[in-house]
């Protein structure tokens, strides 16, 4: 995007929306933020009516603070609770069906990638785990395969929030939930594993109770995937709408989780991935600064 | 690859001498493709749509277009599709049968989203049983996705109706995706003489910015397009904003009538459109019905012959009309359920004139002599 098209005609700076001006005067295009920053530019998202406390939403507003290229990035979506937030996204986003969310990004990431050759154009696959590991996993391990250069990101809530709880293939094992009435049966699906082997360059699983680390991952997984391959992403954000927690506690929860040793924090990098890293000045100093 | 310079549609299809080639139907959507200025296809192999979409591989691999690749099932071709048009280039693609209904909720949301894909259907049965043989009962599934439909009845058709479905798709005012149908192998797998515009020659580029939608590419101010979010809140301005985005999409399909007009020369063609009785057809029905009336006029019966060439929008006026002053109307149909006959009967002002007959299906030829039997019955 021109950052010169970014901008209130004259005459109209009155009748604009507070929020538009704020985007305009204080946005994040074109200027090198993180996660560190926050609340010294105005987010790319705006009100948004997911529950309060949602790990989610968190996960989600950390990961838009962290684009590196926030005004040259398309997100492509699915469909679940993240798809009611995204029309308060400020960059340009599409909600697909439910699980077609890689196919889309596919045809997407090539058209840009034919319109735009001289130009980093990232684009982003959020959805939820449902949307991921059960319905659409065919056509996201389809696009690791043909190592298509777009990065995926699993919003983990151990459910389909949006429907109304009811088990997904990311589910711990045992829970009782809606369709699940005797407990799952099967353990939570290792896509991370499954990521690596079907041929992505940089595999990651984080959660927002980690805030800088996340910002830190998420931007190398977009890196990564503009020049070395495919990249996954997996944020543990349960659900405390459907599993019942207060929401002041889901971060404490995803806390025990990780002492339990039930969720880990993990990071796999391609050599070529770490090369490509290793090389891109900006990345190291960026990390270093988290 | 000859090099090739861009005319304007009206050259094209109008002006440009053309040269006769002995091609399959298959053969003319390659044709077709060459001069469309496509920048990418995506194919999955489905009988009898494969063979086209290996035709559009060798062409790109030649030059004419600038991606072509093989998703993993249709679901997964006709969403690339749309990321591919959301994301501002020409694309193309083409399915069958059992793939189509696969590929099924993908095509309101084309239409939905506004996206002016083109995409062929050579049309086949539906499983169960398996069949592979041709039959038109998946158009009926397709008439209310929103999409346009235009019927083929003979490779000719196929290539010009390809061609021109871009331009058509592509109008600021229509800007909703067009599928061409023809009936499985009958056109696909067979020859006949098609007059093509020269090699030489192609459609001018796409121009996503002509859009009633915006592109996703982030060159446009990232608005933030469902400020109020329609589909997600439950709340009169949902309803209505849901509501009146269903019926634009109906109204876009309005408009394409001039154009399919232009470019078509018409929602349909009739000859002898003034006798008591006619042969109303699409596809390759029409050719029979065409054998049957040259049969019956030699017998002396007064026949005419419609051939519907746009299913999608429907010529709605221009059957009433003719449905005016008809005694009959005989519908022959290369299906079980008879979806175009209902059509007719949903817009003639005396639904007792529509035969809705002969049909055959699951991949039977249809003997010319079944609709001659009707129009004689006609005459008894
Ligand atoms: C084809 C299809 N099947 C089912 C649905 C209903 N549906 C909407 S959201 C959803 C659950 C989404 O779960 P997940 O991907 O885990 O996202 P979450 O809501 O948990 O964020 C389902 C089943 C749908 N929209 N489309
Ligand atoms: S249902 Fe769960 S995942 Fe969905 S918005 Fe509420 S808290 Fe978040």
């Amino acid at each position: 995007m021109s950052k010169g098209l970014f901008k209130i005609s004259p005459g109209f700076e009155d009748v604009m929306p507070a929020e538009y001006k704020e985007l305009v005067n204080n946005g994040p295009y074109g200027k090198d933020l993180g996660v560190s920053d926050l609340g010294t530019f105005k987010e790319l998202i705006e009100e948004h009516p997911l529950c309060a406390g949602c790990a989610e939403a968190l996960a989600l507003r950390l990961i838009l603070a962290s684009l590196p290229n926030s005004e040259d990035t398309v997100i492509v979506g699915s469909t679940g609770c993240s798809s009611l937030l995204f029309p308060q996204v400020a960059v340009q986003n599409i909600h697909s069906l439910f699980g077609n969310q890689n196919a889309v990004a596919t045809g997407l990431k090539r058209a840009l990638r034919l319109r735009f050759p001289d130009k980093v154009k990232d684009v982003l696959v959020i959805a939820g785990d449902g949307a991921t590991v059960d319905i659409g996993l065919d056509m996201v391990m389809q696009s690791w395969f043909r190592r298509e250069l777009i990065t995926t990101i699993m919003l983990d809530n151990e459910v389909y929030a949006n429907t109304g709880g009811q088990e997904s293939g990311m589910s711990p094992q045992g829970a009782v939930l809606h369709m699940a009435p005797l407990g799952k049966k099967f353990p939570k699906v290792n896509l991370p594993e499954i990521a690596r082997e079907a041929g992505c360059a940089y595999v990651a699983t984080i959660s927002p109770a980690l805030p800088r680390r996340l910002g830190k991952v998420v931007r190398r997984a977009i890196l990564v995937a503009r020049e070395i391959g495919p990249s996954y992403v997996q944020i543990f954000c349960p659900c405390p709408t459907n599993f019942k927690w207060p929401s002041a506690q889901v971060l404490q929860k995803i806390r025990d989780r990780q002492k339990e040793g039930i969720f880990k924090v993990r990071e796999y990098v391609s050599p070529e991935a770490e090369a490509y890293l290793a090389g891109l000045e900006v990345v190291k100093q960026h990390d270093e600064e988290q | 690859m000859t090099t090739q310079q861009v005319v304007a549609p009206e050259y094209l299809f109008f002006e440009a001498e053309r040269e006769r080639q002995f091609i399959t139907g298959s053969e003319a959507v390659r044709e077709a493709i060459k001069r469309a200025n496509v920048d990418m296809a995506i194919s999955y192999p489905i009988t009898p749509q494969s063979e086209s979409m290996h035709l559009v591989g060798d062409i790109y691999a030649q030059g004419y277009l600038k991606e072509y690749f093989r998703g993993e099932s249709e679901f997964a071709v006709m969403s690339a599709v749309a990321g591919a048009a959301m994301g501002g280039v020409r694309v193309f693609t083409a399915t069958a049968g059992p793939g189509t209904l696969r590929a099924f909720e993908v095509f309101p949301t084309w239409a939905g989203a506004r996206l002016p894909v083109v995409c062929a259907f050579m049309t086949r049965g539906i499983n169960s049983p398996l069949t592979i043989q041709p039959d038109t009962i998946e158009m009926a599934f397709l008439l209310d996705t929103g999409i346009l439909m235009f019927h083929a009845e003979s490779a000719q058709d196929l290539y010009d109706m390809i061609l021109k479905a871009f331009v058509i798709a592509e109008q600021t005012d229509v800007h909703i995706p067009v599928g061409v149908f023809t009936d499985g192998f009958f056109v696909t797998h067979t020859r006949e003489e098609v007059a093509t515009a020269p090699a030489d020659l192609k459609l001018p580029p796409y121009n996503p910015y002509s859009a009633p939608v915006p592109v996703m590419d982030m060159e446009n101010v990232p608005v933030r397009q469902m400020r109020d979010p329609f589909v997600m809140k439950s709340n009169f301005i949902s309803y209505a904003a849901h509501a009146s985005w269903q019926q634009e999409i109906l109204a876009a399909q309005e408009r394409a009538r001039k154009h399919v007009r232009r470019y078509l020369g018409g929602l349909l063609e009739a000859e002898h459109p003034e006798a008591a009785v006619l042969v109303v057809a699409a596809g390759t029905a029409v050719s029979q019905g065409r054998e049957a009336v040259a049969a019956a006029r030699r017998e002396g019966l007064e026949v005419g012959l419609v051939k519907l060439k746009s299913l999608r929008p429907f010529p709605r006026e221009e059957l009433r009309m003719l449905g005016r002053q008809a005694r009959a109307l005989i519908v022959p149909e290369f299906n079980r359920v008879g979806w175009l006959a209902r059509e007719i009967k949903s817009v003639v002002e005396d639904t007792t004139k529509v035969i809705d007959a002969p049909r055959v299906f699951g991949g039977m030829t249809m003997p010319p002599e079944l609709i001659l039997a009707q129009i004689r019955r006609c005459y008894a």
